[in-house]
């Protein structure tokens, strides 16, 4: 590959958000961007298993049969899905119990799969590693940009810390009920791909 | 991508799904003994807030040191002696579908479905004297079942305390039942009335004045369905099919440890 890794890592990050121009993963980040704890976990929690299920089917690439490919990805990624879910609820019980179903559903995310298929088939593994990192992390950008709008003007805090004391707290904030509910990460996608492409508009798609 | 035989795809998925199922069961049941204990932490840290004795960043397990963990049988009230059921190794939940019964939809106003035959509860003792008792309940709500425990004084009529553990309501409307502020407005009031029947309730709009202010707890603005559903958890659990042979019981000084 021609791209060095400092490329492979930034560009997957800004020109080729995962999210904003790729549209994959949208369901997570709707769920879990109600506040922004829960959205750092997530986000780490995509990132480890991106980057290792990149890192592992690269490894593995030349002994994967074309016509069970997919299915072999699936396990892999599950394996690694289930292992984080273990370790946090091990570890990060609190975590673990706002996230509940969520952790889970990492491996129906379309990032991990995509970039399972798409790159590290094709990719040597410690490309394929930066590469996993890269759309984890430009996955993670997006949702605390996102769960930063939602749980501040939504629940008046930040990181649970309270920032707009709340009228049902005795404060005078009274809250955004629409961005509490998961559909108003909707609009903020939305606005936050339209920021991008008005930046550099060669993200925009030709009629 | 390599050169097919027929038979390669068969075993570098028996040997995949062979490497993947050991680490996935090595790490569930190396990790076990920790997710259990965080979740017993959990339920703790819960009963400790319903009975009003948690306080923030201290030890849990030292704070639920002196509280008290009996057995009872719902259908008649009596204390089941830890010979007969290990409170310790009890699992409530678990023992209604396999030990319990189902519930008739008349019978059934929290829409559990399964009620078990013994249930746990935590005693407050202060010296010889309960000075509170902590029952776990449950019921559904208006997506989930939701989990709850309620902290009774040593009277049997005042609630000192609730506090919802478990829940899937809709974040900042039902999902406010784990408002402190809120479940605040539980205590001191009275759950039963002068004929015995469950008064304690949810209000809507506000609770009323007058000789019913003293059942009736502010309402949630937002979680009408939710609220229905505490509503309907709180009749279950103090009527007849609940806990209320055993809080008839205890009235009637029938704590003699059984």
């Amino acid at each position: 590959m021609a791209e060095s890794n400092r490329e492979l890592l930034t560009r997957s990050i800004f020109k080729r958000n995962p999210i904003a121009l790729l549209v994959l993963g949208i369901c997570s980040a709707l769920a879990v961007t109600g506040q922004m704890t829960t959205a750092l976990v997530m986000s780490v929690c995509v990132t480890l298993v991106v980057a290792f299920s990149s890192l592992t089917i690269s490894l593995v690439r030349y002994q994967i049969p074309a016509s069970v490919r997919i299915g072999l990805q699936i396990i892999v990624i599950a394996t690694l899905v289930i292992l984080v879910d273990q370790i946090l609820k091990a570890f990060f019980f609190g975590l673990s119990k706002q996230l509940s179903i969520y952790v889970g559903l990492i491996i129906t995310n379309c990032i991990v799969m995509g970039r399972a298929e798409g790159f590290a088939m094709s990719n040597p593994p410690i490309a394929s590693f930066v590469d996993g990192l890269g759309n984890g992390l430009g996955y993670g950008l997006v949702l605390l940009a996102v769960a930063f709008v939602r749980e501040l003007f939504g629940s008046g805090s930040l990181f649970g810390y309270e920032i707009l004391p709340l009228t049902t707290n005795g404060g005078w904030y009274l809250r955004n009920g629409m961005l509490v509910l998961p559909a108003s990460a909707f609009f903020l996608i939305a606005l936050i791909i339209w920021l991008l492409r008005a930046i550099d508009p060669s993200q925009e798609e030709k009629d | 991508m390599v050169e097919e035989s027929p038979l390669r795809p068969f075993y570098t998925v028996l040997v995949l799904a062979f490497v993947c199922s050991a680490l996935v069961a090595g790490a569930a049941v190396g990790l076990r003994p920790l997710q259990e204990a965080n979740r017993r932490l959990d339920q703790q840290k819960h009963i400790l807030f319903a009975a009003g004795l948690y306080r923030e960043g201290g030890d849990v397990a030292a704070m639920f040191a002196p509280i008290e963990t009996r057995v009872v049988e719902l259908a008649s009230g009596r204390f089941v002696p830890e010979e007969e059921v290990d409170p310790e190794g009890y699992r409530q939940l678990q023992a209604a579908y396999s030990d319990g019964r189902a519930l008739a939809a008349d019978q059934d106003p929290a829409k559990i479905r399964h009620l078990e035959k013994y249930s746990l509860v935590y005693l407050v003792k202060e010296g010889e004297r309960t000075d509170q008792i902590i029952l776990p309940v449950r019921g559904k709500g208006l997506w989930s079942t939701m989990y709850a425990y309620v902290a009774l004084d040593g009277d049997l009529r005042t609630i000192r305390g609730v506090s919802f553990y478990e829940h899937g309501e809709t974040p900042g409307l039902g999902g406010e039942v784990e408002n402190r502020r809120w479940l605040e407005g539980f205590r001191g009031k009275e759950v039963y009335g002068q004929g015995g029947e469950v008064l304690l309730s949810v209000v809507q709009g506000g609770a009323g004045e007058g000789p019913d202010a003293v059942h009736q707890v502010d309402g949630i603005s937002g979680a009408t369905l939710t609220v229905k559903g505490v509503n309907n958890l709180l009749e279950f659990w103090f009527g007849e099919h609940g806990f209320r042979p055993f809080i008839d019981n205890l009235q009637r000084g029938g704590t003699s440890n059984g």
